[in-house]
């Protein structure tokens, strides 16, 4: 059953454990130089994909197919089409840089740590590309045990709590998604785990409804969404630099993915259905988050809470269906792994001077880190959606969509962006031209020329993305019109024969809503 | 009467390890104590020929002693597990009875005397020659139990275990008794055509049902009849608890599910509910208690309650009125798989817990293992992976077992199950993660850093490898072992 070719994506995947397989074997003050060389060299070769990746095409490509398991039929199969293929990028592409970063800031145990980044690496990587459901759950989940650890051990003081919580909570969040996966196979009755042909199958309305809230529940956490994000603030602090960019930057995009790969493929009329809740949901993230982030006093803090509001943009542009709205959200996420990675990168430099993330000591760093403070002035306004700059198109798109779906919600959604704008710029000023912190200043010393090359090919992201984002739309053109046109289908289906949602469908949607209202208010 | 060649030759394997164990007893007193070692490699080649021989001769099913004794696929299959976990206990008493100064070699011979029971357990179709095997076993695991003799915590393990055992004999043989009253014959085929010729409701048969039931449940340890598990765990031998957490669990779980569906076949309607409601029970305690353990040990002993929780799901979807044949079997084969899983993760457990000392006693405090990944990497990084796998997380072989259960249930209709299952799965891994939070994120008191240290066997380290070859391997590729289970299944 296998197919033909150099296997890409296998080679991207698996690449970082053989740079584990390296670092066992090498001395210690070794494993940081190992696992730098074999993420970049990841780096390079996920850019093979990229540059032989067929635009005009919504299948599957440089597909791999291998038996795993034969009875049920699980295959080893991987392959990416124009939604994951930005997000593989954008994983190697951090990975390195989360390396570089972590270069003086993780003193004990650097062998462990690199370890976990690269089992992390292939884990995620290994979500974006598999296109056998069991497969894709078994990255999901192997991701949490590093994860775990690098919270847990090289954390900050509260670690311990924040390591468990996220990994409790993701973990609950995905109880349901294994379940749902199971129900499917039966129900499909196509004896496989497929997830092309499990997306071609129907599914009952009732059925759709309920695993519409299973899949829902595991990625919802993940993403996170409004009220489900509370594991999000904690896990961000207490992270390490390199922990925080990998959670931000890559593991949020896997419930943005899920749901692009799944929910709405494989559910499309429950995705109608229920496609105003998570609208709500989305806007109250969007809203709420930038509400909070008013009120951090923890740069780390502030950031996390900013995530939770741009990941709003995220999911609001998935589920208002239409092209302009999912190819935004695509390209939020990208966006998002850019710029909060490399704020969280800012922070992370910054707090290996001072040893402190709030604000009040971080003031005033204008006068003694230059440099550094242009860095941040550029991300900060890129987070803040600068036209020029990459989010401004990705939000901009969001909008546009959101605006077709309903003006109501648009409109709600454009307040987060001037929100964004008043705390972010709020922070700037303090941190940037704020009145020095005294106790700090003889800390203070500008960025090296190794943390000027974290930062760098960062800013060159933010600005290439923002002035010329054509490359990275036209990657995902076909699926994303694949993925529309298979809505639209189904809304055609849906308006001519008007028959009322089954009652077992409306039951299970209900609570979800009562609670976050009443939570809201 | 002569008894012919060919029933002997069914159970070879049988004759070959109670013959060793015989031997063993014998030749302990008059070999010198410094080559005691080889007394216990006699008992791991004597394992070995087993493995081969049963492995050789699996397929066909084969009655033998006017079908007394049953030879198939499925009574296979538990031997060669038992072979397997008999054969790594032994590997790890070796170092760790020189440790605890009771290096007897008697305790090779009770082990082999112990698996002889197991496998006629696996091996009767009659429940008298079930029972035979149960007392075999027991007898010589209350003996393994109080092994520490000079120390209070075993020979209270050892009581309770031999009052408790007894006790759920007791319930056995009368239900046996009872069934004997009702069908004529304690053979299970005669039993499961009693039962078709007298109906469901016949109450004799029900009350014989209920006391089997009862007495199997002390056996694997399933809630409420799993009081006995704790303590017995936490005071034997670890090597011992080991042995009883896994070798005798399989037994009792093989003999259960073989009476159930081919003696009591015929009432599942009369049984499926029940077993559900113990399951349900089993997965709700076991998890929920194992929280709160500060001793490893003894989370580790709720921990295989809660397994045999899982377990049991295979025996309700096998029961499930309404599923068709081919589903059932899933139920019986996914229970096998789970069990074969379980016994490398749990061995493994135990074997890290065995070889961690505390001054001269066993680390088996979570305190113990404070900081343990800066002291022994390797050992907590396996621990680290026993407790994942236990957890039920990919890739470890753990979620694989609970993918087979999940997915047999919801195949069965039972999708509700599969989600309480995953559930308490979700539970288990908050006590499993606090011992790796322990090992890794926690620094050790300087004392600590002293009096700790790890006991290390070269025997030990093989167990410890071939645990972890088995949690990794089936997990990354279960194949071969999904489709042995497939093959030895019960229809």
């Amino acid at each position: 059953m296998s197919s033909g070719g150099f296997p890409w994506l296998t080679l991207v995947v698996f690449l970082p454990l053989l740079g584990v397989a390296a670092i066992l074997l090498v001395e210690e003050a070794l494993a940081k130089w190992v696992a730098l060389g074999v993420s970049s060299l990841g780096f390079v070769v996920s850019l093979g994909p990229w540059i032989l990746f067929d635009q005009s095409t919504p299948a599957m490509q440089f597909v791999e197919t291998h038996q795993w398991i034969a009875s049920p039929s699980i295959n080893y199969a991987v392959g990416v089409d124009g939604i994951s293929l930005p997000l593989v990028l954008l994983t190697t592409l951090l990975t390195p840089l989360c390396v570089l970063v972590s270069w003086t800031a993780i003193e004990t145990r650097v062998r462990e740590f690199m370890i976990s980044l690269l089992v992390m690496e292939t884990a995620t990587l290994g979500v974006f590309v598999s296109l056998d459901f069991v497969l894709f759950y078994v990255f999901w989940e192997t991701m949490l045990i590093p994860m775990y650890l690098l919270i847990g051990i090289w954390g900050g003081p509260n670690r311990v709590y924040a390591a468990i919580k996220f990994f409790l909570y993701t973990l609950a969040g995905s109880v349901l998604l294994l379940v749902a996966i199971i129900v499917l196979y039966f129900y499909a009755g196509k004896e496989s785990f497929d997830i092309l042909t499990l997306s071609d199958a129907e599914y009952p309305a009732w059925l759709q409804a309920w695993l519409f809230w299973a899949f829902f529940a595991a990625f919802a956490v993940k993403v996170p969404m409004f009220p489900f994000h509370t594991w999000l603030p904690d896990a961000h602090v207490e992270a390490p630099t390199a922990g925080s960019v990998m959670l931000a930057s890559v593991l949020l995009k896997l419930g943005a993915y899920g749901f692009l790969r799944f929910s709405l493929p494989m559910l499309p009329d429950a995705t109608q259905q229920f496609t105003s809740v998570v609208l709500f949901l989305s806007v109250v993230a969007i809203i709420y988050g930038a509400y909070m982030a008013f009120a951090q006093a923890d740069l780390k803090k502030l950031i996390a809470y900013s995530s939770v509001s741009h990941m709003g943009f995220v999911t609001l542009g998935i589920f208002v269906l239409n092209a302009q709205g999912i190819e935004g959200a695509i390209l939020q996420m990208v966006n998002h792994g850019i710029t909060t990675g490399a704020l969280f990168l800012c922070v992370g430099i910054v707090y290996e001077r001072t040893h402190s993330r709030e604000i009040a000591d971080n003031s005033g760093l204008a006068a003694s880190m230059p440099v550094y403070a242009s860095f941040l002035v550029i991300f900060a306004l890129s987070s803040v959606g600068l036209p020029g700059m990459n989010s401004f198109v990705g939000e901009f798109f969001v909008l546009l969509g959101a605006f077709m779906w309903s003006k109501a919600v648009a409109t709600a959604a454009a307040l987060g962006v001037i929100l964004a704008a008043a705390y972010i710029l709020w922070m700037l000023q303090r941190v940037i031209y704020g009145i020095p912190a005294q106790h700090m200043t003889s800390k203070l010393h500008d960025m090296n020329w190794r943390e000027i090359g974290t930062l760098a090919p960062l800013a060159f992201f933010v600005f290439w993305i923002g002035l010329y984002p054509k490359p990275l739309l036209d990657v995902m053109h076909a699926s994303v019109d694949h993925l529309v046109q298979k809505q639209a289908k189904v809304m055609v289906v849906n308006a001519g024969s008007p028959v009322s949602p089954p009652v077992i469908a409306a039951n299970p949607s209900s609570p979800e809503t009562g609670d976050t209202e009443a939570e809201t208010r | 009467m002569t008894i012919p060649l060919a029933d002997l030759v069914t159970i070879l394997p049988e004759l070959i390890v109670v013959g060793v164990a015989c031997l063993l007893l014998v030749l302990d007193p008059i070999t010198p104590s410094n080559k005691k070692d080889l007394l216990a490699w006699m008992s791991v080649a004597t394992l070995a020929v087993c493995f081969i021989v049963t492995a050789g001769s699996m397929g066909d099913r084969v009655f033998a002693f006017s079908d007394l004794v049953v030879v198939d696929g499925y009574a296979s299959f538990w031997k060669l597990l038992l072979y397997v976990v008999s054969g790594m206990t032994i590997l790890l008493s070796i170092g760790y009875l020189k440790e605890e100064r009771i290096d007897l070699a008697e305790f090779y011979g009770f082990v082999l005397l112990s698996l002889t029971g197991m496998m006629i357990m696996v091996s009767g179709a009659d429940l008298l020659v079930i029972y035979l095997g149960i007392e075999l076993m027991s007898i010589s695991l209350y003996i393994m139990a109080g092994f520490k003799r000079f120390e209070a915590r075993s020979i209270e393990s050892s009581a309770k275990y031999f009052i408790l055992g007894a006790f759920s004999s007791g319930l056995l043989l009368y239900g046996i008794s009872l069934i004997f009253g009702a069908a004529g014959s304690t053979r299970l085929m005669e039993i499961a055509a009693a039962v078709d010729a007298r109906g469901l409701d016949d109450s004799m048969i029900l009350i014989a049902l209920m006391l089997v039931i009862v007495g199997f449940g002390f056996k694997v340890a399933a809630v409420p009849f799993h009081m006995w598990t704790p303590d017995v765990y936490q005071g034997a031998p670890t090597s011992v608890t080991a042995f009883m957490a896994v070798a005798s669990k399989a037994a009792s779980f093989g003999a259960f599910l073989r009476v159930m569906l081919e003696g009591f076949g015929g009432m599942k309607p009369n049984w499926s509910g029940l077993i559900l409601g113990v399951c349900i029970l089993t997965l709700i305690l076991g998890n929920l208690v194992a929280i709160v353990q500060t001793n490893v040990k003894r989370m580790l002993a709720y921990s295989s309650i809660a397994h045999a929780g899982y377990a049991l799901i295979g025996l309700v979807v096998a029961g499930w009125v309404g599923t068709e044949a081919g589903v059932s079997a899933k139920g019986v084969s996914s229970m096998m798989l789970y069990l074969a899983v379980y016994s490398f993760m749990t061995l493994g457990a135990f074997s890290i817990v065995a070889i961690l000392r505390r001054g001269g006693e066993e680390g088996e405090d979570l305190d113990d293992f404070t900081g343990l990944a800066k002291r022994h990497r390797g050992a907590a990084f396996l621990m680290l992976l026993f407790m994942v796998s236990l957890a039920g997380i990919p890739p470890t072989a753990g979620f694989i077992g609970k993918f087979y259960l999940f997915m047999a249930a919801v195949n069965a209709g039972l999708t509700w199950l599969a989600v309480v299952g995953l559930i308490f799965a979700a539970v288990s891994a908050f006590y499993y993660l606090r011992v790796v939070m322990v090992m890794y994120m926690r620094e050790p008191s300087p004392d600590q850093e002293d009096e700790t240290r790890l006991a290390l066997s070269p025997t030990a380290t093989v167990v410890l490898a071939l645990a972890a070859a088995g949690v990794v391997l089936f997990g990354l590729y279960p194949w071969p072992l999904v489709s042995l289970t497939a093959t030895a299944a019960l229809p």
